[in-house]
């Protein structure tokens, strides 16, 4: 059976870190599963935790007066569900449902804080690989703000 | 280079602004196209457009075109009927080159209307399956609603050869697929980067993403092979309409490795 350490080191966000960042890590998360339709984050609540896809496949939505929870996009294996959980008020924005059943690390949100904040390195690795994440998410923001494939004849 | 006769066989609605035709010659019949090569359409009293073959005949002279209604040549095909005749001319153009993909994976990357010339492409990957390693389609498309082709979508997903992987941009609660951009999905495309041919068409933005991301995953520039649109009028080289740098869309192109044209992408279009 994989260790946390070892499944860390699996995933995209963390394939690159040293050994002993992931170790430093790995006290923080544990093995979480979700059933189809399971609600993950609830936008405004706590966001205590966030979570490393291995498996399944979850959707990112917002409500929306009189549209309900409009589908923003969907997330799958290397993929992270929770980017709000760094920065105060340490709140999630948008919501989060498992669409197929998901397996996931679940990462404690203040205990890595306070990790990163103890380890310098392990905090500049990490932010640093969340800024990549955040830059492909608003990459693909302004792709999907384009409308692409829209008619735009004149 | 004259035009030919071809009579519109028939005609399938893909979307509110988007029509299929399958055409025929009437008499004489033009070389039969490569999967990626563009053929000029004339309605007569209209104009004249470059449209790339969405279907090939094999062998039976008959094409298939997919084309939008953007302007007013577009509108008039867009509204033919079957019986009417239109002007062909062609083929015209480099075309996508599967044989370069021969013993490499081979994945193909389509947005929107971009999966109309690589549709011979895929018939053709199928048709010689054995030819290459893992087959990937991945599909980006604006909403559910916008999806084309979506009956050889379905039949294509349903065979255990092929991956096939579709995103949109928007959707609905009901859409059980993904939402998001199609270079989210390249991450998860099951191929082995290194040794992979990708063949990728759709609007120039879109494509500049893929082919940086397919790049930075390992695949060469060289191997990376886009299908460019600029304004094509003589389809020949000779007007100059779609002159990018030293290249000619209509004749050098309108497929190109990313090598050729990562900075030429960053050139305006006048």
């Amino acid at each position: 059976m994989k260790s946390i350490r070892d499944l860390l080191g699996e995933h995209l966000l963390f394939r690159d870190f040293h050994p002993d960042l992931l170790e430093l890590m790995a006290g923080c998360g544990h093995n979480v599963h979700f059933a189809a339709g399971e609600q993950i984050l609830t936008e405004g609540a706590p966001a205590n935790e966030f979570y490393l896809i291995r498996s399944g496949k979850a959707s990112v939505g917002v409500t929306v007066p009189n549209r309900g929870t409009v589908l923003i996009e969907t997330l799958g294996p290397d993929e992270v569900i929770g980017v709000s959980w760094p920065f105060p008020p340490y709140r999630w924005e948008f919501s989060s449902t498992a669409i197929d059943p998901t397996s996931a690390i679940a990462m404690d949100a203040e205990c890595l804080r306070n990790k990163c904040d103890q380890e310098p390195l392990l905090g500049y690795q990490v932010f640093k690989s969340f800024a990549r994440l955040m830059r492909d998410r608003l990459q693909a923001t302004r792709l999907q703000l384009l409308d692409l494939y829209g008619n735009h004849a004149g | 280079m004259t035009p030919v006769l071809y009579r519109v066989e028939a005609r399938h609605q893909e979307l509110a602004d988007t029509v299929t035709i399958r055409i025929a010659p009437i008499a004489g019949q033009l070389a039969d196209p490569k999967p990626g090569q563009f053929e000029m359409l004339l309605a007569f009293g209209v104009g004249e457009v470059p449209i790339s073959i969405s279907g090939l005949g094999n062998g039976s002279g008959e094409l298939e075109h997919t084309i939008r209604s953007v302007g007013a040549v577009t509108k008039a095909l867009c509204t033919t009927a079957v019986g009417d005749v239109i002007g062909v001319r062609g083929p015209f153009g480099v075309g996508w080159d599967l044989d370069r993909a021969t013993g490499h994976d081979l994945l193909i990357v389509a947005g929107g209307l971009g999966l109309a010339p690589l549709r011979p492409a895929m018939l053709e990957a199928l048709t010689n399956r054995h030819r290459f390693g893992r087959l990937v389609l991945l599909v980006g498309a604006r909403d559910p609603g916008s999806l084309m082709f979506v009956r050889e979508l379905e039949q294509w997903r349903g065979r255990f050869d092929i991956d096939v992987a579709v995103t949109v941009d928007a959707a609905p609660p009901s859409w059980r697929g993904d939402v998001g951009v199609v270079t989210k999905l390249l991450s998860r495309a099951p191929v082995d980067f290194g040794n992979t041919t990708a063949v990728v068409c759709g609007p120039e933005v879109m494509m500049r993403f893929v082919a940086a991301g397919l790049a930075d995953r390992g695949v060469p520039p060289g191997q990376i092979l886009l299908s460019m649109e600029r304004n094509m009028r003589c389809a020949i080289g000779h007007c100059g309409h779609c002159q990018l740098g030293p290249e000619f869309v209509c004749k050098d192109g309108p497929v190109f490795p990313w090598d050729r044209m990562e900075k030429l992408m960053l050139v305006r279009e006048r």
